[in-house]
């Protein structure tokens, strides 16, 4: 067993887990955040997407040992209270999901796009990114618009974190 | 329409916990004291069990108990089950063999369930599983239609000589030979429809749990449909009886009719937590859900259409093989049948139809319903025949349908369907206008210039939904009711509480449900909260599937509440001191006729459970009523989809430039959720046309077992789409609604093979019509403005 | 994932002395997905990830040097990677998807020598020299067969060198992994012209000559026209022929030069 610390959602937290843990696994089981899921085994579904140090990864393709001292953001993280993160409510003003499932990835990994090429996020651009997230339900359609909704109303220069 | 009524573009209800990560599925349950099950699973596709060696297993630090069919067979747990019996031509019931929840002595696909070790943790079930040795003795395989209908072929079961489950018929054979007889034109078809795999993104989950103290359990799993869970774990699988056994299904992450099944993992974890003492749960990695998890479609099918005088379509026949897998899954026999034939007449007016389907045992996963269900297979038959037939006459594919549509109603079929109501004309003409097919001829120009080529495709379909009257499925052979039903508890300050029997798992029901509710009795929609997935919580019900969840749920709701106004009314008549006769409800006032005497419905509500106005002699207090919904008639969706492709014959990747689809579901309640639901199934319809495949070499492997091998369409896959409407309102139903969950689904594979071999100038592709298959299909292809 | 000893190292001495019998883990965006599938399974991991002087890109005289542990998102934001070695920056933000370019490495990808993988075809093509902790390995010497280099036990890759020189690169990808199913990237250098092409060969990524020596005399997309690859040797399954992997060989090749 080995001892893990890191910030969660802005708390310290720290736990035993075995080095094979995965970050997912030690989000979901050890602190019982299971907003973040698992969708595939092979690292392409994106349902586990959450922020590692401000930056989108895969939490099934990450050892939680790798995130010794890191500063993690799950998707129960993003809202202040009941106020959601635009992207959030973007997500619900444009039936961006039906399930639920993929759609904590979907946020973090729009959160994260945002983050990386600004507010202003054309149609070509979004399908792109969102290449790491599959979404079996919605055809994809309404997440765009709400990618690209959430996009417009993140504050300029965003920071999810 | 109010803002939250029929009608109106209600933002889900649902949504604020699913977008903060708080929605709960299975494997979010964690019960106290759980323990872990991991299956042992065939690496062979055909493999009788000499001996399984536990020992290793059971030492390994952490293992609880490793359980094999010998142990399921020896508490007497029954098999799965089939549940829709077919006839084949002589009479004779299909020919199924058992299906026990763990091998018995025979393994039939890779991924079969041979053993469950269960284990303090999910990590030391699996390092178990791999210890426990299993002795194989390897038998030949046959793993699709072709090998397992050859002389000699390796027998799957006992009870199917020749691997032969069911030949079955529908239509007057004699009628169409002589139409094709007569027959001015014959188009003929070869066709596969392609095998896929489900992928929701949820994998399935289960945690069984058995509590000693009452000798009951509860299942906590990913269904579509936990009452027919619990049905058939009780009368059929012998789990415990219904009163001792509660099924839930939380949120539930995607269905696509994957979810509708008993399978043998959910099985044993329920019958497993008695044995080992402990909650067993569950979860299945990706991997196993392409092993184990029902695949759709798999049909081969040979098609023919008789065209007589005036470019009239007088006679349509087809063969169709069916590949259901090693084992017969729940509703197995039904999706090639039933779901399948009686759609052959699509929208047309079609005299005479003749269907012939053999279905066969073959090793490799078992194969049911998958969104759309036999539809899509016969949606594809009958559009890729009169988009052919059109070219080969030389006349405009839409012209060509135009002259066959149906176009009075009600319309007896020769293939079992009246439809009730439809206007096809509009449907089409709405489409081109929106597609702008006439300035197709432009854009097909301007592709030509870049090198590319440019084609257009149509698809109009049908398809019967709101499955259905129970007493006519049941004539056709399905082991249950296919009713609904609600319960309506409005609670004294007047809130209400829907329990119904449908189940959602991504279709919004929170929320449409609700705008029936709010609608209906003037309420905020704030003050409705729908309860389903829980037996435990709504007596009975039928699940969702089969875009059943509005036509058939809903009914049943709106039942329940014309007993809940009438009851009401009897309690406003006391409060007010009126006659019954003359009372009146209106947005959510009881008035007076004639007066200006009102009350709201909270008011009447709280007086429902005083009780203090009227004696409980002539009125019972309370305000609570159940209705139970059967139809009269299945619904018909339908509706034209338009796909326009482009792609460079260079490489073969086929873009799709436009999509147009207008639908006519009768009545819509959440126009955002219809619309979601005709999004979600175009792109799963543009899967199977271009990317998805689930293949499985000669001896049974299965290649497509990841999303490594399994190409799921992504963002970048698909366009943003052009949805519309037209409505004719349902006649079957209270509501007018026709159901909108498999209409993309079913619409999509058709249109996007029309537009690909009109681009070509010729028939020869196949789905999924891969890059590499469109490369070679277009050499020789040369790009040119449009023709003639 | 079968258990395993994890060391966090803090320096490339560090995490060589620590090595014994495991393996090093890079960004993990292919070993850990292969450990879950049980097809690898090292007993010990080193971790690299804190290991500072293994992170960061630099300009050395006429070389662009890209320490083992950048990660791809590095590469493909890179004002001075974009200026020293154009067009490796795209090929950077074509390997996997946001996510995994947000953990995976060069030094990860060039170890494991995915045939699939695009940095090898970059190394290959730009003559790169891979360093290690021991030495200096060219580019040529480097790749030896699927999933196979030269680098031996215990050997740690540090950085690689790139001379600078613009890089052509074209992707096809596989439809369903999005790996490259033909990639094909082509420089004009001191050394002449490389044409290299991943994702398709049986041994992995190798060197078109005939490309070269087409180009070495035109070297436009034009003067590849109608050329493919021979379709011997080609990997075949069913994504892809050997022979349609091979025409698209030819495809991507013109696309590198007329689109990049």
């Amino acid at each position: 067993m080995a001892k893990v610390s890191m910030v969660v959602n802005g708390k310290p937290v720290s736990g035993e887990v075995e080095p094979r843990t995965l970050l997912v696994h030690f989000l979901r089981e050890t602190l019982r955040l299971t907003g973040t899921h698992v969708g595939c085994d092979t690292s392409q579904c994106g349902a586990c997407v959450v922020h590692v140090d401000g930056a989108a990864i895969k939490s099934c393709t990450t050892l939680a040992v790798s995130c010794e001292g890191a500063h993690v953001t799950t998707i129960e993280g993003l809202a202040q209270g009941d106020r959601l993160h635009p992207m959030q409510e973007a997500f619900r003003d444009n039936h961006g999901l039906q399930c639920g499932f993929c759609t904590p990835g979907m946020i973090m990994t729009a959160v994260d796009m945002v983050n990386r090429k600004g507010n202003r996020l054309d149609e070509t651009t979004i399908r792109h990114e969102l290449e790491g997230n599959i979404c079996r339900c919605t055809g994809y359609h309404n997440i765009v618009k709400a990618v690209a909704a959430g996009a417009a109303n993140m504050p300029a220069k965003a920071a999810a974190e | 329409m109010t803002a939250t009524g029929i009608g109106a573009p209600v933002r889900r209800k649902e949504d604020f916990r699913f977008v903060t990560g708080r929605g709960r599925y299975v494997d979010d349950i964690n019960r106290p004291g759980q323990a872990y099950a991991f299956f042992v699973r065939s690496p062979h596709a055909h493999a009788n069990i000499r001996g399984i060696d536990a020992s290793a297993a059971l030492a390994h630090p952490g293992v609880l108990s490793v359980l094999t069919g010998d142990d399921i067979a020896a508490d007497k747990v029954g098999g799965l089950i089939c549940g829709w019996a077919i006839f084949n031509k002589d009479g004779s019931p299909m020919r199924a063999g058992p299906h026990p929840a763990l091998a018995q002595g025979k393994v039939r696909y890779v991924g079969d369930h041979v053993a469950v070790v269960i284990a303090e943790t999910l990590a030391a079930a699996r390092d178990g599983a791999e210890k426990v040795a299993v002795d194989y003795e390897v038998l030949p395989a046959a793993a699709d239609i072709a090998a397992a209908r050859k002389s000699g072929a390796p027998q799957i079961h006992e009870a199917a000589p020749n691997n032969a489950v069911f030949d079955w018929h529908l239509g007057d054979k004699a009628a169409t030979d002589a139409a094709f007889a007569r027959a001015r034109h014959v188009t003929k078809l070869e066709i596969v429809n392609n095998r896929l795999a489900p992928n929701p993104m949820e994998p399935r989950a289960a945690v069984g749990e058995y509590d000693f103290g009452s000798d009951s359990f509860t299942l906590y799993t990913t269904s579509q449909n936990p009452h027919v869970a619990r049905l058939v774990l009780s009368a059929f699988i012998g789990i415990a009886p219904e009163h001792k056994l509660r099924v839930v299904a939380p949120d539930v992450g995607g269905g696509f009719g994957s979810k509708i099944f008993i399978y043998a993992e959910e099985t044993v974890c329920v019958w497993a937590s008695r044995k080992v003492g402990r909650p067993v749960k569950w979860t299945c990695d990706r991997t196993e859900a392409f092993l184990c998890d029902a695949h759709g479609r798999d049909h081969v099918t040979h098609a023919e259409l008789a065209i007589g005088d005036n470019n009239r379509i007088i006679g349509l026949r087809v063969h169709t093989d069916a590949n259901l897998g090693a084992y017969l899954s729940t509703f197995a026999s039904s999706v090639p049948t039933y779901l399948y034939a009686p759609l052959l007449s699509g929208q047309y007016d079609i005299p005479a139809i003749y269907a012939q389907v053999d279905a066969w045992y073959t090793n490799t996963a078992p194969v049911d319903a998958y969104r759309g269900a036999g539809r899509p297979e016969a949606t594809f038959v009958v559009e890729r025949l009169v988009e052919v037939a059109a070219r080969e006459l030389r006349m405009d594919p839409a012209e060509f349908r135009r002259a066959n549509f149906v176009r009075t109603f009600p319309h007896q079929t020769p293939v079992i369907m009246a439809y009730d109501a439809g206007d096809y004309e509009a449907s089409l003409k709405k489409a081109q206008e929106m597609h702008d097919v006439k300035g197709f001829g432009a854009r097909k120009a301007a592709s030509a210039a870049k090198g590319k080529l440019r084609g257009l495709g149509y698809s109009a379909y049908i398809e019967a939904c709101g499955i259905a009257p129970s007493a006519a499925v049941g004539s056709l052979g399905a082991g249950v009711g296919l009713w609904e039903s609600a319960e309506v508890r409005v609670n004294p300050i007047g809130t209400v509480e829907i329990l119904t029997g449908s189940h959602s798992h991504g279709q919004g029901h929170e929320t449409t449900f609700a705008q029936l509710v709010s609608d209906r009795l003037g309420i905020p929609i704030d003050n409705v909260s729908i309860v389903h997935g829980d037996t435990d919580k709504v007596q009975m019900g039928m699940g969702t599937y089969g875009s059943r969840s509005g036509a058939v749920g809903m009914s049943a709701i709106y039942k329940a509440l014309d007993k809940i106004e009438a009851k009401a009314k009897k309690v406003a008549a006391h409060v007010l001191e009126a006659s019954e006769t003359d009372i009146e409800f209106k947005d959510g006032k009881f008035t007076v006729k004639g007066t200006d005497k009102a009350a709201d419905f909270g008011t009447i509500a709280l007086n429902a459970y005083i009780a203090h106005k009227f004696s409980g002699q002539e009125l019972e207090p309370g305000l609570k009523e159940s209705a139970f919904w059967d139809p009269t008639n299945f619904t018909f969706p339908a509706g034209v989809h338009i796909c326009e492709v482009e792609f460079d014959p260079a490489d073969g990747v086929v873009r799709i430039d436009r999509w147009t689809a207008v639908d006519d579901f009768g009545k819509v309640i959440n126009p955002l959720i219809v619309e979601g639901q005709v999004h979600g199934g175009i792109a799963q319809g543009v899967g199977q046309a271009l990317y998805e495949g689930a293949v499985y070499d000669e001896a049974g492997q299965l290649v497509t077992a990841s999303y490594m091998d399994y190409c799921m369409p992504r963002a970048d896959n698909l366009p943003s789409y052009n949805v519309g409407m037209t409505v004719t309102p349902c006649p079957s139903n209270p509501l007018g609604i026709k159901g909108c969950g498999e209409a993309g689904a079913i619409a999509a594979p058709p249109a996007v093979i029309n537009a690909i071999t009109d681009a070509l100038g010729h028939e020869n592709i196949s789905m999924p019509a891969t890059p590499e298959k469109v490369w070679r299909a277009a050499q020789g292809v040369v790009p040119r403005q449009a023709a003639e | 994932m079968y258990e395993f000893t994890h060391h966090a190292a803090t320096s490339v001495a560090d995490a060589v002395g620590a090595l014994g019998e495991g393996k090093f883990l890079a960004g993990g965006q292919t070993l850990l997905p292969t450990m879950k599938q049980r097809l690898a399974m090292p007993g010990h991991l080193v971790d690299l990830g804190k290991v500072a002087e293994l992170r960061g890109v630099e300009e050395k005289g006429d070389v662009l040097v890209v320490k083992a542990m950048t990660r791809h998102v590095e590469v493909a934001t890179s004002a001075l990677v974009a200026r020293a070695v154009p067009g490796l920056e795209k090929l950077a933000g074509m390997i996997g998807d946001p996510a995994v370019r947000n953990r995976g490495t060069i030094g990860g990808s060039i170890a494991n020598n995915d045939p699939t993988a695009d940095y090898p075809a970059a190394c290959l093509a730009l003559k790169a020299t891979i360093v290690t902790n021991t030495r200096r390995i060219s580019a040529d010497d480097y790749f030896t067969g699927l999933f196979s280099t030269a680098l031996e036990d215990g050997e740690l890759i540090t950085a690689v060198e790139f001379p600078k020189a613009k890089l052509h690169y074209a992707k096809f990808p596989n439809p369903a992994s999005r790996y490259a199913m033909v990639g094909v990237a082509i420089v004009k250098g001191a050394d002449g012209v490389r044409v290299a092409v991943t994702g398709s060969g049986g041994d992995g990524v190798f060197r078109w000559s005939e490309a070269e020596a087409k180009l070495k005399a035109d070297f436009s997309a034009g003067a590849l026209e109608g050329m493919k690859a021979d379709a011997a040797g080609m990997m075949s399954d069913i994504h892809g022929s050997a022979e349609y992997r091979a025409h698209l060989v030819g495809v991507m090749a013109r696309r590198a030069l007329s689109e990049s």
